[in-house]
């Protein structure tokens, strides 16, 4: 373990670094949006805000905070997540149509 | 790669958690679970969804919940998701120290969101006599909020033994792979969590 870093240049190491620094400074500014979108979805509900369109409001805050939680915390933006996308969207597409069904023809 | 280079790398690479076949294979399998998952949530939400109208008397979603402590649920699991983000970082840097740590603090915040909600169950079940049996509504409520629960049981548990297991070993990469899709179980708990405030609390206070 000791020699990791005498094997790779010093300038890749550092540049990796830098990199993951980078990433993390778009993780902490992913973070700042979530809990803004949490306390506009919260506040919106605490201030009786008496609107027809509160509910897709709430749905859409959700849906954009899980997205944010799926590209930048869990790293869907990096390379090689081809596979990941396919999984994750073919599983959403047959959640909507689950809770579609589930809410007008099992459960009624 | 032989047996030893993983378990004792001359050097780490850049994405440890994806150096060795095991560790891509492990990657792309627990994707797959994530889909799978994403699904058997969706059929919890949809019985929810459907039946959060049959009460059987006052015990009423807007009746029973308070937005207080769904608040303070949401905070600590929302931070323990941005502290594991931290943990991945100091792995992507090698430095395990810093992500023991992290992870650690990970570990106590999820505790604290499941102490909220035993006690969120507990004052439900005491004060108001809403239970599993109370009626639809209820038996909705309680496997949706409940296997989210026990989801994050799960996590806590599975991340304490990667922890404990690992202390002395240090990072490598057999076991950086470990951490990672440990720390995806992790985020995907709080992604569930996000629809659960929303459908489940925020929409039930609207009405």
């Amino acid at each position: 373990m000791a020699d990791q870093t005498q094997s790779k240049p010093m300038h890749k190491v550092e540049y990796e670094k830098q990199q993951h620094k980078e990433e993390m400074k778009h993780q902490v500014l992913t973070f700042a949006l979530m809990i803004l979108f949490t306390l506009i979805a919260f506040g919106m509900v605490v201030m009786e805000v008496n609107s027809y369109f509160i509910i897709p409001t709430l749905i859409i805050l959700a849906i954009v905070q899980v997205a944010f939680q799926l590209y930048y915390f869990m790293h869907m933006k990096n390379k090689g997540h081809d596979m990941v996308a396919l999984m994750m969207y073919g599983g959403a597409a047959v959640a909507l149509l689950t809770i579609i069904t589930f809410t007008s023809i099992i459960w009624w | 790669m032989s047996h030893e280079d993983v378990l004792n790398p001359k050097h780490m690479p850049h994405d440890p958690e994806k150096a060795t076949l095991e560790g891509k294979n492990k990657f792309l399998g627990f994707w797959f679970f994530l889909g799978g998952e994403t699904v058997l949530f969706a059929s919890l939400f949809g019985t929810y969804l459907a039946l959060n109208g049959s009460t059987q008397g006052e015990n009423t979603p807007e009746h029973l919940f308070g937005l207080e402590l769904v608040f303070i649920m949401t905070m600590l699991l929302l931070t323990s998701s941005l502290t594991s983000v931290y943990a991945m970082y100091h792995m992507k840097n090698h430095n395990f120290g810093k992500m023991q740590t992290w992870l650690a603090i990970t570990v106590f915040l999820g505790l604290a969101f499941l102490g909220c909600e035993i006690y969120e169950f507990y004052h439900y079940i005491h004060e108001y006599g809403f239970t599993f049996r109370s009626s639809a509504f209820g038996s909705a409520f309680y496997t949706l909020v409940g296997f989210h629960g026990g989801h994050v049981l799960f996590g806590l548990s599975w991340i304490t033994a990667l922890l404990l297991r690992n202390r002395k070993r240090g990072l490598n990469l057999y076991n950086a792979p470990k951490y990672y899709i440990a720390s995806l179980y992790w985020h995907f708990i709080d992604v569930v969590w996000v629809f659960i405030f929303t459908v489940v609390y925020l929409m039930g206070k609207v009405g």
